[in-house]
């Protein structure tokens, strides 16, 4: 056991099983990891070093006598939007600065049952409300790959940018993360790691710092897709206290690995090909085609035509629930709290102007603008008719195809700074990723290949409702086919 | 139907967010960059579609209306700007 921390989870969960290591010296290698690289890729918030190493060391005592949770002794990651009890989750927001939850999230709590260590907590767009990680109120995440073509700062990606770059650089074994328009699976494909978004409601929303509910999702950021499929495994759950929580059984994703794609059939969308995509995304996509059909996949050619419209759909559905959502910041009961107003209502609009960052002030306005009287049905109302056209182009091509293969992003990771100058040229960041969450389906994001400077690209799976089986199937097969094993070099 | 400083004052408003006069202008810029970008959803036919609110498929669950939490004083008030004899303390309001 040369380098614990590269250790995948899957593989380091049979390690502590075996008690060839244990959760101690696996926990204090990851902190001595985070103490070496974090100054440098402010990829964590806040390491909880003593309540990491007290739950390695109780999972010690469980794995000594042979008991133990199906991630006994594993150290992970948080992402700062999960409340933990006790500890800071401030979501990447100064309002929430000092916030330490009385409770734990649902998502969370289900880890620690199942045994795994929290090395900490993981930097993020403020509220989520990012794709670059600049929007954090502390500070940008760098990604730990560079460009062989200039020595520019990256960004990870975002939202979950601090999850993505940890697991890439060994900071975690794997992290949690969220997606609301494609906040795991775009940092996922910036970082050579995995990442999927199971299907709306497999996890449950609880205590998680709400962005856009109908949309949220959590899943987690991995290093191989054997370990997504077990990781997601534990995080989801029927919960009573989220109300759209399913009331249905988790499946044990990882024995649907190993089965191959052979007689599957995967779509391949023709509206994906958008306007200045760069040749050498495409150039993936047509390989990731090649290996599954390779594997004994068919391939079928699909039509999803409202693809256009789901990213001006989203600005208007996200920005509208977090309009209402964020409207909780009122200074009054947790949060920041201006010092100084003159009355009641200056005393909101101070408060907000100073605990919100930019992008989240922006798109709270735009929110606030298409609820507003007169504008509610030109925009909301419009908006949620056309989600519902973009759900049933997918619907329309279950019956044709099992699953389907698009690029996971337009780009590699792109340089911190680089398109700060225009927010729609931000927002186009998502627009492989953001229909399958205004359609509620499972997407992953898997690492398939590099770009000219040795930057990794991913490609993204997307299946039916409830069809994560699928989901990992394919994704294996892109795994197996890509043997992408490219690792950033150590610059911190 | 592009938004000029007076909207954005209007609307900053409505979401109770302070914005100083100067920042009105380019805020408008970039709403109205934002909104015309949005506008493409009108060459969209929408006829008799039903809006979609939710991409799950369940009807809202009931429970018995019975009390299942409680007693969590500390814990309401941990996270308070200010709070004293188990209440939140706000600003004095005397409008």
């Amino acid at each position: 056991m040369s380098d614990l921390t590269s250790l995948t989870l899957t593989d380091a969960v049979e390690a502590l099983k075996a008690r060839r290591v244990s959760s101690e010296e696996l926990t204090t290698a990851f902190l001595g990891a985070i103490s070496t690289a974090n100054p440098a890729l402010n990829a964590y918030v806040e390491v909880t070093a003593d309540k990491a190493l007290d739950m390695a060391r109780t999972s010690d005592a469980r794995l000594a006598r042979d008991q133990g949770g199906p991630l006994e002794g594993a150290p992970l990651g948080v992402k700062d939007l999960f409340c933990t009890e006790g500890v800071q989750t401030a979501a990447g927001s100064n309002m929430l600065r000092g916030f330490v939850p009385p409770y734990e999230s649902t998502v969370t709590a289900n880890l620690w049952r199942d045994g795994a260590v929290m090395l900490g907590k993981l930097n993020m767009d403020e509220f989520a409300m990012g794709s670059s990680n600049e929007t954090s109120a502390f500070g940008p995440v760098k990604n730990p790959w560079k460009s062989s073509a200039q020595n520019a700062e990256l960004t990870p990606g975002g939202s979950s940018g601090g999850s993505a770059s940890a697991v890439a650089a060994d900071l975690c074994l794997a992290a949690t993360a969220s997606d609301t328009g494609g906040s795991i699976r775009q940092p996922a494909a910036f970082t050579g790691t995995v990442g999927i978004k199971p299907t709306y409601g497999r996890a449950s929303r609880f205590g998680m710092v709400a962005f856009a509910s109908s949309l949220d999702q959590a899943g987690p950021i991995t290093k191989t897709v054997a370990d997504a499929a077990l990781m997601l495994r534990s995080m989801c759950s029927f919960d009573p206290k989220d109300s759209t929580s399913l009331d249905i059984e988790t499946p044990d994703w990882s024995a649907a690995l190993g089965q191959g794609v052979k007689g599957l059939k995967i779509g391949v969308p023709r509206e994906y090909v958008v306007d200045g995509m760069p040749a050498e995304i495409q150039a993936l996509w047509d390989k990731g085609v090649e290996w599954l059909k390779a594997a004994g996949a068919e391939i079928v050619d699909i039509s999803l035509p409202h693809t256009k419209y789901a990213l001006p759909t989203y600005y208007i559905v996200a920005p509208a629930e977090a309009s209402s959502n964020l409207a909780r910041y009122d200074g009054m009961r947790f949060g920041h709290r201006a010092d100084t107003a003159a009355n009641l209502t200056d005393l909101y609009e101070t408060t907000r102007a100073e605990g919100f960052g930019k992008e989240v002030q922006r798109r709270l306005t735009i929110g606030a603008y298409v609820l507003s009287a007169g504008f509610y049905d030109a925009y909301y109302v419009r908006a949620l008719k056309v989600r519902r056209r973009i759900a049933e182009d997918f619907d329309k091509v279950w019956g044709q195809v099992d699953a389907i293969l698009t690029p996971s992003t337009p780009s590699a990771a792109f340089a911190l700074g680089d398109k700060q100058i225009d927010p729609v040229t931000m927002y186009l960041n998502d627009v492989f990723t953001v229909t399958a969450n205004l359609a509620g389906l499972p997407g992953i994001s898997v690492p398939a290949g590099v770009d000219a400077g040795g930057l990794p690209l991913g490609l993204q799976v997307i299946g039916r409702a409830l069809d994560e089986a699928t989901v990992f199937r394919v994704a294996e097969a892109l795994e197996d086919a890509a043997g992408f094993t490219a690792k950033p070099a150590k610059w911190w | 139907m592009a938004i000029d400083a007076a909207t954005v004052r209007r609307v900053a408003h409505l979401a109770r967010i302070k914005t100083s006069e100067d920042r009105l202008e380019p805020l408008a810029a970039e709403l109205n960059g934002i909104l015309a970008w949005i506008a493409q959803l009108n060459e969209v036919d929408v006829e008799g579609v039903e809006p979609m609110t939710s991409n799950v498929a369940q009807t809202l669950r009931l429970r018995e209306d019975e009390v299942t939490d409680g007693d969590k004083l500390s814990a309401v008030l941990s996270n308070a700007p200010k709070a004293a004899d188990g209440f939140f303390v706000v600003p004095k309001v005397v409008e």
